[in-house]
């Protein structure tokens, strides 16, 4: 797993925004078109795509896509 | 007053649980017993069924190791159960999925305990003729899916709907065989269905400041509803939808 590829499968989960737009220190909470919605979105992709199941916490306790990341790898480690 | 007037007594009344090893299934299992039903309790799990079990009062009680998705353990249970008065669908399972990833195994798994396993259940007591005259089948349903339509609750939702429809559907079918047949519809339930929620306990809080009466359920909330859709009170009752939520529907 690596977070380019982590990134790209984060925008998909937007409707407009540009994969080219986020890096791995973006705040996602901050994204304008951040909503619950979007964060089910978020867990549910990486459920298909990474065999990991995030709570709500998780998505809570991390503040950049790099954050959410890490925990991804961290669980799929364990 | 009749220190033994009670409308809601079970007393002389054989009762199948569903789902007994936790939650709803549980609590109704235990209340059922405190109401002088004789139960039959099953679930997957050997000992959180034995922990159920052990809660329960009074004689005559059975606890039958099943899962109800696989067939050969549903006959297996059928052929063992002899004629009940009542059954209570309480196994189920949650899913949270926003609808693009609404696969169709998503649906199957989901559909396959909360609806399909129920419906076989259902289908094999009566062609057996299992439930006898003047018995209830009670569905424990919800408000998702057929008053509440929460973000990423689809799957879940059209299992509940399925579901309340077929629970109407059977209201008048088995009507003829004096077998009444309605569910409950649950708002927000303590149990463990909650940990699985993808939400945050600051969402779930949020949430429940939805509810008029400021809480969300206890089992046993459920369980009392229950009780009188099992219960001679409700003897003109079917095809009913009980709502239990806090009035959040409202």
């Amino acid at each position: 797993m690596e977070i380019n590829e982590f990134i790209e499968n984060f925008a998909d989960q937007f409707d407009d925004i540009e994969v080219a737009s986020l890096t791995p220190t973006t705040v996602f909470k901050e994204l304008e078109e951040w909503t619950s919605l979007i964060a089910l979105s978020v867990i549910a992709m990486i459920d298909e795509e990474y065999d990991v199941l995030l709570k709500g916490e998780d998505i809570r306790n991390a503040s950049t896509i790099e954050d959410l990341f890490n925990t991804v790898k961290s669980k799929q480690e364990k | 007053m009749s220190a033994n007037y009670n409308p809601f007594s079970l007393v002389g009344k054989r009762i199948l649980v569903t789902g007994a090893s936790s939650g709803i299934g549980q609590r109704t299992a235990i209340e059922c017993s405190r109401l002088g039903a004789q139960v039959i309790i099953t679930g997957r799990n050997e000992e959180r069924l034995q922990e159920t079990f052990s809660q329960l009062e009074g004689e005559g009680h059975e606890a039958l190791i099943a899962d109800l998705t696989k067939n050969a353990q549903l006959e297996n249970l059928i052929s063992l159960v002899r004629e009940i008065n009542g059954a209570v669908f309480c196994a189920g399972k949650s899913m949270t999925a926003p609808f693009p990833f609404c696969t169709e195994e998503k649906f199957e798994e989901v559909f396959r305990v909360n609806f399909f396993s129920q419906m076989e259940l259902l289908r094999l007591l009566v062609k057996k003729k299992l439930l006898v005259k003047q018995s209830s089948v009670v569905f424990v349903s919800s408000i998702g899916g057929i008053e509440r339509f929460s973000l990423g609750n689809g799957v879940y939702g059209a299992s509940k709907a399925a579901i309340h429809s077929m629970m109407k559907t059977c209201a008048k079918e088995l009507a003829p065989k004096k077998i009444r047949v309605n569910s409950v519809n649950p708002g927000m339930v303590k149990t463990h269905l909650i940990e699985d929620l993808a939400i945050s306990p600051e969402q779930l809080d949020a949430d429940m400041q939805n509810y008029p009466l400021k809480r969300f359920g206890e089992p046993e909330d459920i369980a009392y509803g229950i009780i009188y859709l099992l219960s001679e009170a409700s003897s003109w009752v079917t095809g009913h939808a009980l709502v239990i939520d806090g009035g959040v529907t409202v």
